[in-house]
């Protein structure tokens, strides 16, 4: 006997369906073995985590303020990997749109009518995301430089470059020697609707449905598929592979950056540590679990911020580590990577030998 | 004696060789090998239904059947590539489980397949021991080329074992692949298409190397689509159609025509109906056209040549001898060094494939999976990915999705494109319908000249004929076609007139009623066409 | 001046070695056709898996054999999702950091004895203490290269040996046509899956030394993210070295060369912001990136293995 794999005759739309969901549950009972090894019960601790993310109204605002900065860098990412173009960048290109966006709030309102700061805040943090992406974009267009580790190499250099800044030259000097700029006058802040969830929220929403309909209803979203797809064929067909590249990372690095302003606008109200957590990282999970799908990344941004959320309260409540969440995080991927291979192979199992099929 | 009769470049004396052959080799009673019943299924065809096959020592068999007839999966199964789902192996009468090629290796049975097994980067003599189940760990690298140099001078198979296989020529990889069987001490050697990527005369070598072989003792099986083989080097014939066997015949009790009617299974090959028709403008007008290859040696040097409209312009020649960069610099993928491209009486000179394309031009890629389609994405979507720019698929700026899939309901039904449904994603189609999405596409949108390089490639009999069809009555329509084929029969068909490419340059042009085999196979081996009429 | 080579000399080794060791364990994961970008979270997970091991049994010995063990077994699940099920090898490496960073920082506050509440973090543990060679160690300038801790002196055997392995045997050859071309390999006998398997979970392994010597010996201990990014950088080193096990050193040396140039010049109280020196090795690692895809295209060279990243299966049809 033996066990193939066999190609379908077409894509399994019952494997779409059922593989993240048969991922999500996997990855909870690899958590509970990896908590029963630490002697947590792990019924309790999911329980708890439950109730941590959506127990109440403000544990679920606090899950609404977590999810906004991973549906919008869960965006960006997912524009680039539909083009095969690996960005890691994300948490890099987020923190260069909240340094950006704090340099308008701090250096140019005095000149600046108080209306105007926060619109410009978070062009000029779009346009910095935009930029740090940018980069990479240009040295993989031009010179076929490995992005992986280019946008990878700018998130260290956005990070330290954001520490340095806090930590020295806007170093709030009233700020008994914390780490971080004077918090920014009222006008600037991004007006919050729930709790401490804020219009970022809105913007990601509304922009996961004008991404859907970017993606699948233009020109610009069907060459985008192509070339992810099949770049020899895209170029066959005359579509412009290094335009298509470069435009699709600015959006994303806009995107990413658009999570940095938020953050420090809306949440922290000043540049401070705490910025770069790991988001930009995340967002690789949610958009891989989306499948790349930008309604479907709002979901899963919830579900993951949930996570987050969740474990934070376990931490507080039960004393386990926070890093609990990512733990859990991690381990979501792994059966959704597995399982991908069943919407387009299904396993067969061959129990006759070569023989008993010839007397047959 | 007999050996002095077999000389192996007498093609003409081959019937009586093989004759005093069939002699000798009678007394051995046993065959070398035997495959009884093999059925091979993959998911949407089956490959092989009930086959058999014999071979006896010194024996060379010649497994023939159109593109598709289930040949490469037979042997691929014996070479333990592919297991089969049913069927008995026996090997000297002993019944044989073959479950990789390495227990295939053990049996002494080597496969050269049409796509060389070569590791481009590594040396010959790396490639020839590549595998070996016997090596030593630390490989003594002296001996092996002594031995090496030793095998290639017993069967006149120059070539020298530090040199890397991508530095050989097409000819000498295929040596190499022949070099490392003989290392192997392979009794049984199969050999997929082996002439396809050589000249006439190459063929005729390697078919002496064959016999010297076979005169060892060791036996051969050659996969090949054309007749003419058959009856050059083979003992025996077996005849494949659609996965079965459809006959077994000693080659010199049979004839071509015999051949290809059980081949075809039906009564006459399908002659392709070409009317006459008027020739229009110039369409296509290249000047003294030179370019470089990827490594940035030339490719083509001083190509001129014109194409009218209504006029189809075969393109000849061995593999690799400039058909690839000629494709791409009239689609715009590759720039030329020099000379001037006119297409419809302007400058298209190192354009770019999208100003091409909306000059009319359409190119069926001779790589169909590399650059045809995007095998992720719905056969509808693949067959709009030409005129996805413009309406009716273009509606305010935006894709109008039932448009589309319009579109690709009136392409799968005219081309008949079977296909479970338009949103099916590509790469679940076989090849030959694969090729037809491509096909759809590319002369839905054409506009008066279409580029295709070897459309009809590893399609089955119905898909070639299809094929071929289509060009001709495009041609008719009034299209300049640019034809590149390696099948020669495929050529003179379907093309009003032929260029031979050899090293990069035109050996000469010649209407197709005037071409014959012996002369465009002299022109592929880089004789001019005014020498071959002197 | 001599002192000042000396030492740098030094601190280039001590910091270059666990960056050879993940290279060249990455090399030969490569070479198989495997890309695994996991490394980050490999060596994460190693380095705080030995030290707990040290800490709790103080063999060094078995410390480093748990580093094998746990950048094995992280290695093997890249390796069932890449090569069994055919994943997508970027996604899957980068989940494994991901999951691995993760879990180092949970176990890190785990691990730890009762007394420090599970923590590791603030513990010493026993550490590679340096072993100087007789009169080579005393010689000027290069007497550094003979004062070191036997993990550095094994890199010194690794280096030619992995090249050695490569090139001139038997496995080396069957792995390179792997990496190459598995068609090829394939029907010449050799067994792609295992070969793939093999090579992954014994780079993983190297790595996992790599990870241990950040813990064991280059700064002994165990902090969040102690390796700031080495993992990726060893990316780039695969590269750097053009896939060739000798030339890892190169990479070595220059990345440990930065490090130590960094500490020489934040120890001599230097006016350049400290966060712009620590930027030094990843600007330099797109740096060399840079030059190096430049230098490639222009003298036509391709280093990486063809089929990297590609997977495999015999009944495509």
């Amino acid at each position: 006997m033996r066990i193939v794999f066999e190609k379908r005759k077409t894509l399994s739309r019952k494997a779409i369906f059922l593989v993240p969901l048969a991922s999500f549950f996997i990855s909870l009972i690899l958590t509970a073995i990896l908590l029963a090894i630490f002697k947590a019960n792990p019924f309790v601790t999911f329980i708890a985590m439950f109730k941590g993310a959506f127990g109440s109204w403000p544990n679920f605002t606090e899950t609404l303020v977590k999810a906004t900065p991973l549906m919008l860098t869960g965006l960006g990412v997912l524009v680039a990997f539909r083009l095969k173009f690996w960005n890691i960048g994300a948490e890099g290109q987020l923190t260069l749109g909240g340094i950006a966006a704090s340099w308008v709030v701090l250096f140019w309102t005095p000149f600046l009518p108080p209306w105007m700061v926060l619109p410009l805040a978070i062009l000029v943090g779009m346009l910095a995301g935009a930029f740090w992406a940018g980069i990479p974009a240009l040295l993989k267009v031009r010179l076929k430089v490995d992005e992986v580790l280019t946008t990878l190499m700018l998130n260290y250099v956005a990070i330290l470059f954001a520490e340095h800044l806090y930590y020295g030259p806007w170093r709030d000097p009233k700020g008994f020697g914390f780490p971080g700029t004077p918090q920014f006058p009222d006008f600037t802040w991004l007006p919050r609707i729930a709790g401490r969830a804020h219009l970022g929220l809105i913007f990601a929403l509304v922009l996961a449905l004008v991404l859907w309909f970017v993606l699948n209803r233009t020109r610009w979203g069907f060459e985008l598929q192509v070339i992810g797809n099949n770049p020899g064929a895209a170029q066959t067909q005359g579509i412009h592979i290094a335009k298509n590249i470069m435009t699709a990372l600015l959006l994303a690095g806009a995107l990413a950056g658009l999570a940095g302003v938020c953050e420090v606008t809306g949440i922290s109200r000043r540049l401070q540590q705490g910025l770069s957590i790991g988001y930009g990282y995340t967002a690789i999970i949610v958009a891989w679990l989306a499948q790349l799908n930008p309604i479907a990344t709002i979901i899963v941004a919830l579900l993951i911020a949930a996570l987050l959320v969740g474990g934070d309260q376990v931490q507080m409540m039960m004393g386990l580590p926070a890093s609990m969440g990512l733990v859990l995080q991690g381990m979501l991927l792994f059966p959704m990577l597995a399982g991908s291979l069943f919407t387009e192979y299904r396993l067969r199992i061959i129990k006759t030998k070569l023989r008993d099929a010839q007397s047959g | 004696m007999i050996i002095s009769i077999c000389q192996p470049y007498a093609l003409c004396a081959w019937p009586f060789a093989n004759f005093c052959f069939r002699r000798e080799t009678k007394k051995v009673t046993t065959p070398i090998l035997d495959m009884k019943g093999i059925t091979k299924r993959f998911p949407n065809v089956v490959a092989n239904e009930n086959v058999d096959v014999e071979l006896y020592p010194g024996e060379v068999l010649a497994l023939l059947g159109e593109n598709g007839a289930g040949k490469s999966t037979l042997m691929n199964v014996l070479a333990g590539m592919y297991r089969a789902d049913a069927g008995e192996i026996f090997i000297r009468g002993k019944r044989v489980e073959i479950d990789s090629p390495r227990d295939a290796m053990r049996l002494g049975i080597g496969m050269i397949h049409q796509n060389f097994m070569l590791v481009d980067t590594m040396t010959v003599a790396e490639n020839i021991i590549l595998g070996l189940p016997d090596l030593p760990f630390v490989p003594n690298m002296v001996d092996v080329n002594g031995r090496i140099r030793q095998l290639s001078e017993r069967y006149n198979l120059q070539v020298d074992p530090d040199s890397r296989i991508w530095q050989l020529s097409v000819g000498e990889q295929q040596r190499v692949e022949i070099l490392k069987l003989i290392y192997r001490g392979a009794e049984i050697l199969i050999l997929d298409e082996p002439t396809a990527v050589l000249t006439p005369q190459e063929a005729k070598e390697l078919n002496g190397i064959l016999q010297q072989m076979t005169r060892e003792g060791k036996s051969a099986i050659f996969i090949t689509h054309k007749m003419e083989e058959v009856i050059a080097f083979s003992d025996w014939v077996r005849v494949l159609n659609k996965g079965r066997l459809v006959t077994v015949k000693q080659t010199n009790r049979t004839n071509p025509q015999e051949l290809a009617r059980l081949m075809v299974g039906r009564d006459v090959l399908f002659r392709l109906e070409k009317k006459d028709h008027d020739l229009g403008d110039v369409a296509l007008e290249l000047t003294d056209v030179s370019a470089n290859n990827d490594k940035g040696l030339p490719a083509l040097q001083g190509i001129s040549f014109r194409i009218h409209s209504g006029e189809i312009l075969g393109v000849a020649g061995v593999a690799g001898n400039g058909q690839k960069q000629l494709v791409e610099i009239l689609t715009g993928l590759r720039n030329v060094s020099g000379g001037k491209i006119r297409i419809f009486n302007e400058d298209k000179t190192n354009k770019s494939p999208l100003e091409i394309i909306n000059s009319g031009v359409s190119h069926i890629p001779a790589d169909r999976i590399a650059r045809g389609v995007a095998g992720d994405m719905s056969v509808a979507n693949n067959l709009a990915m030409k005129c996805y720019r413009k309406p009716p698929l273009v509606r305010k700026g935006f894709l109008h999705p039932a448009r589309i899939l319009d579109l690709a309901r009136r392409m799968i039904d005219l081309f008949s494109i079977d296909t479970p449904t338009p949103q099916t994603h590509a790469k679940f189609l076989s090849g030959g319908n694969i090729q037809k999405t491509i096909l759809a596409r590319e002369i839905d949108a054409c506009r008066g000249l279409l580029i295709a390089a070897y459309p009809a490639r590893g399609l089955d009999v119905g898909a070639t004929e299809f094929v071929r069809k289509q060009m001709i009555a495009q041609s008719e329509a009034g299209t300049a076609i640019l034809l590149v084929s390696e099948d020669l029969e495929e050529l003179v068909g379907v093309a009003d007139n032929i260029a031979v490419l050899f090293e990069g340059k035109v050996m000469g042009i010649l209407p197709s009623n005037k071409a014959d085999t012996e002369k465009l196979g002299m022109m592929m081996a880089g004789v001019k066409l005014e020498e071959t009429t002197a | 001046m001599i002192e000042l080579i000396t030492s740098l000399m030094a601190i280039t080794l001590r910091s270059g070695a666990s960056l050879i060791y993940a290279t060249v364990g990455e090399i030969y994961t490569e070479r198989s056709g495997i890309l695994n970008l996991g490394i980050e979270g490999m060596m994460l997970m190693s380095a705080v898996t030995s030290f707990a091991t040290v800490y709790h049994t103080g063999s060094l010995f078995l410390g480093i054999l748990m580093a094998m063990l746990v950048g094995g077994a992280m290695a093997s699940i890249h390796a069932f999702l890449s090569i069994t099920m055919r994943a997508n090898q970027v996604v899957s490496g980068l989940s494994i950091t991901l999951f691995g960073s993760g879990m180092a920082s949970f176990l890190g506050q785990r691990l730890g004895p009762e007394s420090n509440k599970g923590y590791l973090v603030g513990l010493v543990g026993a550490k590679f203490e340096p072993i100087a060679i007789p009169f080579l160690s005393k010689l000027p300038i290069i007497g550094a290269i003979f004062n070191q801790d036997i993990l550095t002196y094994i890199v010194y055997l690794l280096l030619p040996a992995g090249w050695y392995y490569l090139y001139k045997t038997r496995n080396g050859l069957n792995l390179r046509a792997v990496g190459e071309n598995p068609q090829t390999a394939d029907a010449m006998g050799i067994n792609i899956a295992k070969v793939r398997y093999l090579y992954t979970i014994l780079g993983g392994m190297l790595v996992g030394i790599g990870g241990a010597h950040l813990s064991l010996s280059y700064a002994p201990g165990w902090t969040e993210n102690i390796t700031g990014g080495r993992g990726w950088i060893v990316i780039a080193l695969v590269i750097f070295s053009m896939w060739n096990p000798a030339r890892a050193v190169w990479g070595a040396i220059l990345f440990g060369g930065i490090n130590a140039v960094q500490f020489r010049l934040q120890a001599s109280g230097t006016t350049i912001p400290a966060a712009y020196l620590n930027m030094l090795p990843y600007l330099a690692t797109i740096f060399v990136l840079v030059i190096l895809t430049w230098w490639e295209a222009l003298s036509k060279r391709v280093g990486a293995p063809s089929a990297l990243a590609k997977s495999y299966m015999r009944e495509d049809k």
